[in-house]
Parts: structure tokens; sequence; C-alpha cells
């Protein structure tokens, strides 16, 4: 809705219209538009509640593996409506990541965890495969402290490592998108400057969308806002201009903390 | 008045917490004294003999239980071959596919009362089904017996172990692209591995110990044999028939036999007990 | 401005093979893990199928009164199911009646009175005891009890009960420590781990705020276990009885050592009587033909029992954690 006048016209990697989502009777999410820019990241804010993850899980239609919710209208992904039923879900997730809360290494050494993804679609050879291992490593600025511990287990690094291997995991399968739903909140804040600087780097190869909670850590990261409130997009915009000069009251009061 | 009330309270409470702990040493005094006494006869009866020779011929005095415990061996073992792949997969499918579903609570509330139910008739059904058909008794039928009594255990420790994984650790995996299976297979199954191996060594230590579904299938044989198409020699039943002779040298087989089950069962259940909770701690 | 490191969209052919395969192979995962969870139904009902085959021959000729009948003449062929049926009620009534008032005062201790260093050693020792196999029980019947109870217990209880008026019959008559009273109390502390585990486990899980605003208002510990504990956790304590109860009555090793394997109901609880699963454990060797039909028909009987038991204590506890949200 609000559109930058004086920059290149942006291309979208995702386009939503009029996405209204149901947990069972429950309407978590109210005729959503939105546009996400490619090679930007746009960080979706709220209070608790506003339906911002909600959104997020959309996206990458996470919420398929839940019988009681569901999803009406339209998520244009490079022109595939990807709501449609017939839209193979695990293909999507693969030109869709996502990185979770909660660092989720799975059981298996560093190397395994990182290739886990590549192996699913590709077919690569071993040389090949531990050089994909180390370039998502590196994006996600873990290889030094992994290189030589690549056998051990993902779960013997430590919360701030095991999130940025979350992200290694995400980037070696190469989509397109990588969503990230609180990827800091349950870490300390030094992990969360070394993962907000990976934002800045993965910026220039990926789209980003982020949820967060943090309004400090969206002014920091993204290029664009969306504040949501209770299942509505309230505003959207330039992420400095929402930040200085909102639009909309609602977005005002929330941004100077008179609700959070 | 109000002290009087008090007063009287405060006895009940007393007497009540009185017999509490008089239940509990009682408890612990019997049982305590049951595992003594097998400690003592089985230790008196226990020699080398135990595990080189077989069992004596009525009224032959000496003699082991090398057979039985070969035979138990055996099949306890095949037992566990066939439990392991049914009682996991199809635990698999009440934890993945098991919400909402009536199937799969129908299949729930079925396993937790087979569970329980009583293991002579167990044996009857194996009895009915693999003996009478072919007319002779045999180790498979015993072993399938046992494994009537083992799916349940497998089954259920499965179930429960693979939907404490959390969430977002399957969402993660989803979120990658992978099919359901692959989910299941590298990510949620490896994940409850300690829990699921707990299910098997105790459903193992479960098996060990029954003897009623034997009586019908696997029978008894005098002699050592390690073949599973005929009567298989095994301790539970040779302690049964042993125990209620007139043979003394019978008599002390069967606490040595019965020993050694309850150690194999005890050790066992550690065993699993310790091995989930160090990994589970780390 | 960006440009993603692969094609951006969909359309990569590779995948779509790959994507296709996937289909195919989670589809068989879930076909195939549902065979195998209906693998388990079928074979209950399998069971219940063969127990009646074999069974056949036996209902046909006596029909439904074979429940009832008190008989058991091998060598005529005429069978009824109640001596055994008498004997394993018995004997289950009686474990439980020993059994149950124990097994409440363990819980209440390791839950309320026990030191808390104590209470892991002391649980664990109390469901490794539950594993000790059934067959030990009934050699410390035979051996130990037995005598002891034949020397000591039933003097005792027939020179006190045994003079009552109403019950007194029920200690009469010789007085050999074997027999229905016998092995309810072996039978007793076999079961006892078992319920007392379950029980605790049940008001463990009750939760904690409850216990603490009931001792915050002055209840004693008794008080607040009987007023407060026992009340919520009821219908889980049921369905413990009688996962308890439905061991009881197939329980066959802890049983056939002493219950004395006579076909015969007696007044005394000192006499030796028989239980359906003794009588299978101790028949079924010699049968032939229809004596092996009856012995199915006495199988098959006392699995439906046990099965009616079962499934009302599963609904118990089902209940129970619906009504405190969710199983833990």
């Amino acid at each position: 809705m609000n559109n930058q006048a004086n920059e290149l016209p942006l291309k979208n990697a995702l386009e939503v219209r009029g996405l209204n989502f149901f947990y069972g009777k429950f309407q978590g999410l109210k005729n959503i538009d939105l546009d996400i820019a490619e090679g930007k990241v746009t960080a979706f804010i709220g209070p608790s509640g506003c339906g911002k993850s909600t959104l997020l899980r959309a996206l990458n239609r996470m919420y398929s593996l839940y019988p009681g919710q569901r999803a009406e209208g339209q998520v244009n992904f490079y022109g595939e409506n990807i709501l449609d039923p017939k839209q193979d879900v695990n293909m999507l997730r693969a030109r869709i990541g996502m990185v979770f809360q909660k660092p989720t290494p799975f059981p298996m050494s560093i190397y395994d965890n990182v290739a886990f993804g590549v192996r699913l679609y590709e077919n690569l050879s071993k040389g090949e495969m531990d050089a994909r291992v180390e370039w998502a490593l590196s994006k996600a600025a873990l290889w030094g402290e992994a290189k030589d511990k690549l056998n051990q287990s993902g779960l013997s690094l430590s919360g701030g490592q095991q999130q940025r291997l979350c992200i290694a995991r995400s980037v070696a399968v190469k989509p397109s998108v990588i969503l990230f739903d609180e990827p800091t909140s349950a870490l300390d804040p030094i992990s969360t400057g070394k993962i907000e600087e990976l934002l800045h780097e993965l910026k220039s190869d990926y789209t980003v969308a982020i949820v967060t909670h943090n309004m400090q850590q969206a002014a920091r990261v993204s290029d664009f806002t969306a504040f949501m409130y209770l299942g509505e997009l309230v505003e959207f915009g330039q992420t400095d201009k929402i930040f200085v000069k909102p639009k909309r009251k609602e977005t005002e009061d929330y941004i100077t903390g008179r609700f959070g | 008045m109000n002290n009087n009330l008090y007063r009287r309270r405060k006895f009940v409470n007393k007497l009540g917490l009185f017999a509490s702990l008089f239940a509990m040493v009682l408890g612990l005094f019997v049982l305590l004294w049951i595992l003594f006494i097998l400690f003592k006869n089985g230790f008196a009866g226990l020699s080398l003999a135990i595990f080189t020779e077989s069992t004596p011929a009525p009224g032959t005095p000496g003699g082991g239980l090398a057979n039985a415990i070969v035979g138990s061996l055996m099949m306890v073992g095949v037992s566990v071959l066939i439990s392991t792949p049914i009682g996991i997969l199809a635990g698999v499918y009440l934890a993945e596919f098991g919400d909402d579903n009536k199937l799969a609570s129908v299949t729930r509330f079925v396993v937790d009362i087979m569970l329980s139910a009583p293991s002579i008739v167990l044996g009857l059904f194996a009895y009915a089904v693999l003996v009478a058909q072919v007319k002779h008794f045999s180790g498979w039928a015993g072993s399938f017996a046992l494994a009537l009594i083992a799916i349940p255990v497998v089954l259920k420790t499965t179930e429960n172990m693979l939907r404490l994984v959390p969430g977002s650790l399957r969402e993660a995996a989803f979120a990658l692209g992978a099919p359901h299976w692959k989910v299941t297979n590298y990510v949620t199954l490896r994940a409850a591995r300690s829990g699921v191996m707990t299910g098997l060594l105790l459903a193992l230590a479960r098996i060990s110990g029954e003897t009623a579904p034997l009586l019908f299938t696997a029978l008894n044989n005098q002699f050592f044999s390690t073949n599973m198409n005929a009567p298989m020699a095994n301790l539970p039943v040779v302690i049964f028939q042993f125990a209620m002779s007139p043979y003394d040298n019978w008599v002390s087989l069967a606490w040595a036999g019965a020993l050694l089950i309850t150690l194999s069962v005890l050790v066992l259940n550690i065993i699993a007990r310790v091995w989930f909770r160090e990994r589970n701690a780390g | 401005m960006g440009t993603p490191p692969t094609t951006s969209g969909m359309m990569d052919p590779r995948m779509v093979a790959v994507v296709k395969k996937q289909r195919i192979q989670d589809f068989l995962f879930h076909k195939v893990t549902m065979l195998f969870a209906i693998l388990v139904l079928i074979a209950l009902a399998a069971i219940l199928v063969s127990l009646m085959i074999s069974a056949w021959p036996a209902f046909k000729k006596f029909g439904i009164d074979f429940i009832w009948t008190v008989e058991w003449d091998i060598i005529n062929e005429d069978f009824g199911a109640a001596i055994a049926i008498y004997g394993t009620l018995i004997s289950s009534v009686i474990a439980l009646l020993i059994a149950v008032p124990l097994a409440f005062g363990i819980a209440l201790f390791l839950t309320e009175m026990c030191p808390l260093w104590l209470r892991r050693p002391l649980g664990t020792a109390i469901e490794l005891l539950a594993a000790v196999p059934s067959i030990i029980y009934g050699m410390f019947g035979l051996f130990i009890f037995a005598p002891l109870f034949a020397e000591y217990g039933q003097p005792a209880l027939q020179s006190t009960l045994g003079q009552m008026p109403l019950i007194g019959p029920f200690f009469g008559g010789a007085m050999n420590g074997i027999g229905l009273l016998a092995a309810g109390i072996i039978l007793a502390f076999m079961v006892l781990p078992f319920i007392a585990a379950v029980m605790r486990d049940v008001f463990e899980i009750m939760p904690p705020i409850l216990r603490e605003s009931a001792y915050g208002l002055g209840c004693t510990t008794w008080e607040v276990v009987r007023y407060i504990v026992l009340p919520y956790t009821q219908k889980g304590v049921i369905g413990g009885i009688m996962l308890g109860l439905g061991r009881a009555l197939g329980e066959t090793m802890a049983v056939t050592f002493v219950i004395g394997n006579s076909q015969r109901i007696s007044e005394s609880l000192f006499a030796p009587g028989t239980s359906i699963a003794s009588t299978l454990a101790n028949e079924f060797g010699e049968a032939d033909d229809f004596h092996l039909s009856t012995l199915f028909a006495l199988g098959f009987l006392l699995f439906v029992i046990t099965f009616v038991v079962l499934a009302i204590a599963k609904i118990m506890i089902l209940r129970t954690e619906r009504a405190q949200g969710a199983k833990t």
C-alpha cells in the first residue's frame, strides 16, 4: 500500500492478497494485503497475539501440518499462488525456508544437519557437498567455530551457535526466501548481535521476512516494517518512515510503548 | 472447644500417617523378604553345572539348566525380532497420524487392554493357531505367544516417546521440504531413539519372566536342543515343573533358575532406566 | 537490490521428479504404518474368534449354564465353570482387599511423608518390584509362606475370626497353609507394587497448587490427602485399582502354587480350590479333545471378564486425564 516513490521499482518475492486465516472457528488474520520485496528484509511487529507469526507461517504453509488450521485468499510467490491445494508443500518449503524461535538442531552431526536439506533435492558428490556445507556454514558465520568439529553432534554447540547452525541449514538449500520467526528471542545479547549482522549479509542473496517482538531489532535490521494488531495489518511501509513518522495512531502508540 | 477439635484432628492425622508408614514398611518388608529368600535359595543352588549341564531326568541327581537357558534365550530373542518392527511401526502410526483419528483411538484402547491381558489366554491362542494346526509344540509357537505380550509394550513406549519429541524439531525438518517419512525416520525417531530402546528393553524384561504362555506352546524339553520347530526347554516352565516336584535337586535347580530370571529382569530394567536418564540429561 | 542465487519461483524440473517420488513414499509410509496398527486390532479379534471356535464344543453342549454349573467331572465329561470362576473372583477380591489399602498407604507415604532424598530410590524400588516375575511369588508362597501360614497364621485366624458368627465358617477346617485365602494373600503382594506405582503416579500429577492451598488453610496431611487429593484423583485411583484387579484375575503362577488345585467350592477359605488360570495350567497337559474344549471355554470366559474390567479401568483413567487437562 505504501510505495517508495524515489527508488527503483522493486520486484516482489511474495504478494499477499486478501489473506484470511482461521484456527478452527477463530479468525487469526483478517484480509491481509502485503508485498514482500525481493532482496530486502521485511519485519512483522506487533503485540502478542496480533497474528504476525500466523502470517509468517502462512507463507511456507506450515499450518498445513495441523488439520484445524486453514487459510483463504492468495499468496503469490513469483506469480504462483502457494495457497492452491494443488501446490506441493514440500517443494514450496524447499524454496521458502524457515528459522524458528527455539534453535532446533537435528540429532545428527553438524555436517549432516547442514547436508540434510540439500540431500533431499540435490544429488551432490562428496566433494560438492563438502563445499556446500562449508559455504553454508560460512554464510551463517559459523564455519570458523565449526570446521574442526563437523562430525560432532549439532547438540554439542551453544545456544547461539545452534541457531546459526539452523540458519546454515536453511541457507544450504539455496531458497529464494528465508522466514525468521523471532530468531533471537531465546538467545543472549551477544548471539543476538551476531545474528542481526547475519541478517544484513543474507539480504544480498535472499529475501528475508522476520517476526520480532523487539521493536529496536526491527528498526535495526529491516528495510520494510509491517505493524499488525488483532489480526489486521495496521500499517506497512519503509522502516525509517514507520518508526519516525507513523501514519496511524495505533502504530505510534505501539512504537512509543504505550501498549505492548 | 476449639482445642478439642484440633486435638482430635491431630490424632486422626497421626493415626493416618502412622498407618501409611506401617503400610510402606510392611509392603517393603514382605517384598524384600521374598527377594531375600530368592537370593538365598537361588545362590545356594547356583554352580557352574547350571550353565554346562542340561536338566536331569526325574530321580537322577545333579544336572543343570543349560538347555533351559539356551532355549529361553532363543525364544525371547526371536520374539523380540518379531515384536520390534511391528511395535515400532504401529507406534509410529499412532504418533504421526493418530490425532483426531478413530482407528488410532481404538487401537490405543486395545493396546492398553492387551498390556494387562492374562498371558495364559494368549498362550491358549498361540496353541490354537500354531500348535493344534501342526500337531506339535514348538519354540516358534512360544516366541509367537511372547511376541503378543511384547508388542503392546513396544508400541506404547514408541508412541509416547515420539510424542515427547518437541513439535519445533518436526517443524524444522518439514520446513526444509522433507517428506513425512524422512522427518519421522531421520529426525523424530532419531531424537526418540533412547526412549524407544528403553521400551525394547522393558519388553524384553517382561517376556523373560513369563511362564503361562509357554506352557501350551513351547512346553518343555528334557534335552538340549536348538530346534525351534519342536518343544523347547525354557527356564520358566522348568521352574514350574521342578518347584512342585518331590526331588531335592529339582527344587534346588528351580530356585537357581528363578534367581537367574529375576536377576536378568532386574538388570534389564535398571539398564533401561539408567540409559534413558543419561541420554536425556545430555 | 538483491538477486536470489538460484531460479526464483517453483518450476525446477529436477525438483518436480523428486517431489513426485516423495508423494508416493509418503503414501506408502501412511499405509504401511496403518497396516501394522490394524494388525493389533486384528490380533484381538483373532484371539476372541479363535478361543470361541475352540471352545464351541463345550459351549454347545452346556450352553450358557456352563457359567454357573458347579461340577467338574473329567471322566463323565460334565463340566461347569462356576468352581474356577469362584476361585478366580475370591482370590482376586481378597488380594485387592489387602493390596489396595497398603498401596494407598505407600502412595501417601511417597508423595506426602517421604523425605525428598529418599523419594526417588524408594519409588524406583517399588517399580522394580513390580517387574519381578510372578513365578517368584508363587515359589515364595509354596516354600516359605504356606508352612508359616499353616503354623501361625491360620490357627490365629481360626481362633479369632473363626469363632465369630457368620464369618466363622470361612476360617474353619484343616489348616495346611494353602487354599483360597493363601492364594489371595500371595496375589496381594504380587499386585501391590503395581497398584502402588499407579496410585503414586496419579497422586503426583495433581497440581501442587491445590495441595498447597489446603495446607495453607491449616489442614493436616491426612486431611489434605483424604479431602483434596483423593477426590481429585478419584477416577485415576479407581482406574488403578481396576488395573490391579485385571492383573489379579489373570494371574497364573502366583496363584497355582498355593491355591491347592482342587475342583471344589468349599465353605472355608482354608480349603483348596482352583482358579481359571490354575485349572488351565494344571489340566492342559493331559486333556483330551472335549476336556480341552472346556478349558478353552474357561479361557474365553477369563478373557472376556478381564477385558471388561480393563476396559472400565481405561475409561476411568481417561476421564481423570481429561479432567486434569491432557496427559503429562
